[in-house]
């Protein structure tokens, strides 16, 4: 179900724009991974398909709301970010354009962090360095790379967002089972009640630790391809 | 009757039968009561007694020492913290009740998924599970809660085996991934120094007080008969001693595995010894916690561990080096030979490549040598 939820989610930003028939768009899905990353449209999530920013998913994802904050700080950069660049993209000098991409995603990340500093000092703390490093997240600079300097700036935009919220998405799902086992809360709230305590459960320390984090990931992943055999490698 | 009861309800699981979705776990019975009459037709195939099924009955028999004294143990513990005397009867079945349980809950959890995943799948229900089903109880305390090992059980069956491709496929030894998942998820639960003894009453295990160099520390004999608390299945080392020659003797333990993983420890354990790092004897070490259960049961399952003979011997000594390694200098893990075994099986695969290709280096030089030979001459 939440698989078939994030594939809406994806593919609303991804019809609208596309260039190209719906046919062509099929056959996009049985190409491997890497002819994907190439397209403009992967037309899917960049964490589960593409595999990019699995190691900010490992490291925020402990407590529901810093996933949440970051989830939105992500949002704003890629978007943001897409947008300046498909603005700029017949003035950037081929030869230098990563390093142009890389200060406008620099100066985005840092206003980001300001703000954070500003309105939620408590989640930067939480967030600590993981805010400074959506600079080095893969999804950013590969939207930039594979669609902002090639497309106009709306339909840029929208990539953006639609790929930060892609990438959120699964943030949000991975920190919500792993606070509600790990922790026995959601946002903070006790929501496993003490009777279940008192019978006997126990909290699982294993989902606090960072491998369950990958787990949980390669089980979402396990289950949107067998929801979509289209994306199972040969 | 049986016979009869299986041939008269055949048909519906056969092609085209009402029940045919359900035909491999209809197979499995079948072949769990009764020899298969399906044989080759074409084509020459070696053949073996040897067969997964009967491999697999071999190790659970060598199993049923440390299993029933296991048993055994855990209702004289349960006596003797409270400082009763009792008789053999009633403390075998104060134990059943303890152990009997998780035996149940480990083999309906995780062949429940088995089977699930072969009607899935469409592929043949394995008995894999048989032993790792086994295992799962031996090498946990006796007070763990039961929906604690179901959950256990069925990561360790759905991480850590089917989504590998089942039985054989497996990275890592599904049982002590069982145990990994607990000893990680529920770490109060599982060792250190408040392990069930009795109800209501715990103290330390032989390793904890070793590493926090307070308590007593249980004789070699006892150590060696196995009258203390710990993991049902791996206190008796005799009865550890008594499986692996079973093992041995049918072949199916690889020797290699065993013997080297008692040298890897023993070496460790002297360089411990030598360094003062450790107040332990060597003996000490052998004996306790479940370091031999772990190189006699679990470093040798034949899927997980190095598959060259070379391979065996190497992977094997690095085993016993890890394990006594943890114990010794990782004040956090009283007991490393879980976790050795899990980081060796992870290398197995790449033991095995390096000494595949030392082996065809080696040869190429020898074609070559002979080659320039001929061209010489």
């Amino acid at each position: 179900m939440k698989e078939k939820d994030m594939k809406r989610q994806e593919k609303a930003p991804a019809k609208v724009q596309s260039p190209k028939p719906s046919g062509e768009e099929n056959r996009l899905f049985s190409a491997k991974n890497l002819k994907l990353l190439s397209r403009p449209f992967g037309a899917d999530n960049p964490v589960t398909v593409q595999v990019l920013g699995i190691c900010s998913a490992l490291a925020v994802t402990v407590k529901l709301q810093p996933a949440l904050v970051m989830a939105v700080s992500v949002i704003v950069v890629t978007g943001f970010s897409n947008l300046i660049i498909s603005l700029l993209r017949n003035t950037i000098p081929p030869r230098i354009r990563i390093i142009v991409q890389l200060t406008v995603i620099a100066t985005l990340v840092i206003l980001v962090d300001q703000v954070l500093k500003a309105v939620a000092y408590d989640v930067s703390k939480q967030l600590s360095v993981f805010v400074g490093l959506i600079i080095t997240n893969c999804i950013v600079m590969g939207r930039l790379e594979a669609f902002a300097m090639a497309n106009k700036p709306w339909p840029a935009f929208l990539d953006g967002i639609g790929n930060g919220a892609g990438y959120g998405f699964i943030l949000i799902v991975v920190a919500f089972l792993r606070e509600l086992f790990g922790s026995g809360t959601l946002l903070g709230f006790k929501v496993i009640p003490e009777s279940f305590y008192q019978a006997g459960y126990v909290n699982n320390g294993l989902f606090i630790l960072p491998p369950m984090a990958l787990i949980v990931l390669g089980v979402i992943i396990w289950v949107h391809r067998s929801f979509n055999p289209n994306l199972i490698e040969k | 009757m049986l016979r009869n009861f299986l041939d008269r309800i055949k048909p519906q699981f056969e092609k085209d039968g009402k029940l045919h979705f359900l035909h491999s776990t209809f197979e499995a019975f079948e072949s769990f009561l009764y020899v298969p009459d399906k044989v080759t037709v074409s084509g020459s195939h070696v053949r073996d007694a040897l067969d997964m099924k009967r491999t697999m009955i071999t190790v659970v028999v060598a199993l049923l020492p440390c299993f029933l004294f296991g048993i055994y143990n855990t209702g004289y513990m349960h006596f003797a913290a409270l400082g009763q005397t009792c008789e053999f009867w009633p403390a075998f079945w104060f134990g059943c009740t303890k152990v009997l349980p998780m035996l149940i809950v480990s083999y309906v959890v995780g062949l429940g998924i088995e089977f699930v995943f072969a009607q899935i799948r469409g592929h043949e229900v394995n008995e894999g599970f048989l032993v790792s089903g086994f295992l799962i109880p031996l090498i946990c305390p006796p007070d763990v809660p039961l929906w604690m090992i179901a959950v256990a059980t069925a990561f360790a069956v759905i991480i850590g085996k089917e989504v590998f491709g089942g039985t054989g496929m497996n990275i890592w030894n599904p049982a002590l991934l069982a145990r990994a998942f607990l000893f990680f998820a529920y770490p109060s639960q599982m060792s250190g120094d408040a392990v069930w003894v009795a109800d209501a009453v715990s103290g330390p295990t032989a390793l904890a007080a070793m590493s926090s160099h307070t308590g007593n520390l249980p004789t070699a004999s006892e150590l060696f008969w196995g009258f203390i608390p710990g993991s049902v299945g791996e206190t008796s080392k005799f009865c550890i001693l008594l499986g692996a020659a079973i093992l041995l003797w049918s072949g199916i333990g690889s020797f290699r595995i065993m013997f080297s993983a008692v040298a890897g420890g023993v070496v460790m354990a002297w360089i411990g010894r030598l360094t003062g790092s450790t107040d332990a004897t060597v003996m000490q070490h052998l004996l306790s916690g479940g370091f031999l259960f772990g190189a006699v049961f679990m470093a040798t399952d034949p899927v997980t561990s190095a598959q060259t003979n070379c391979g065996k011997w190497i992977f094997g000594f690095l085993v016993g080096l890890m394990a006594v390694l943890i114990r010794i200098y990782n004040p956090a893990y009283q007991e490393g030979m879980m976790l050795a075994i899990l980081l060796m099986n992870t290398f197995a695969p790449l033991i095995d490549y390096l000494v595949v290709n030392r082996n065809v280096n080696r040869r190429r030089k020898r074609l070559q040598a002979v080659r320039s030979q001929v061209e010489n001459a």
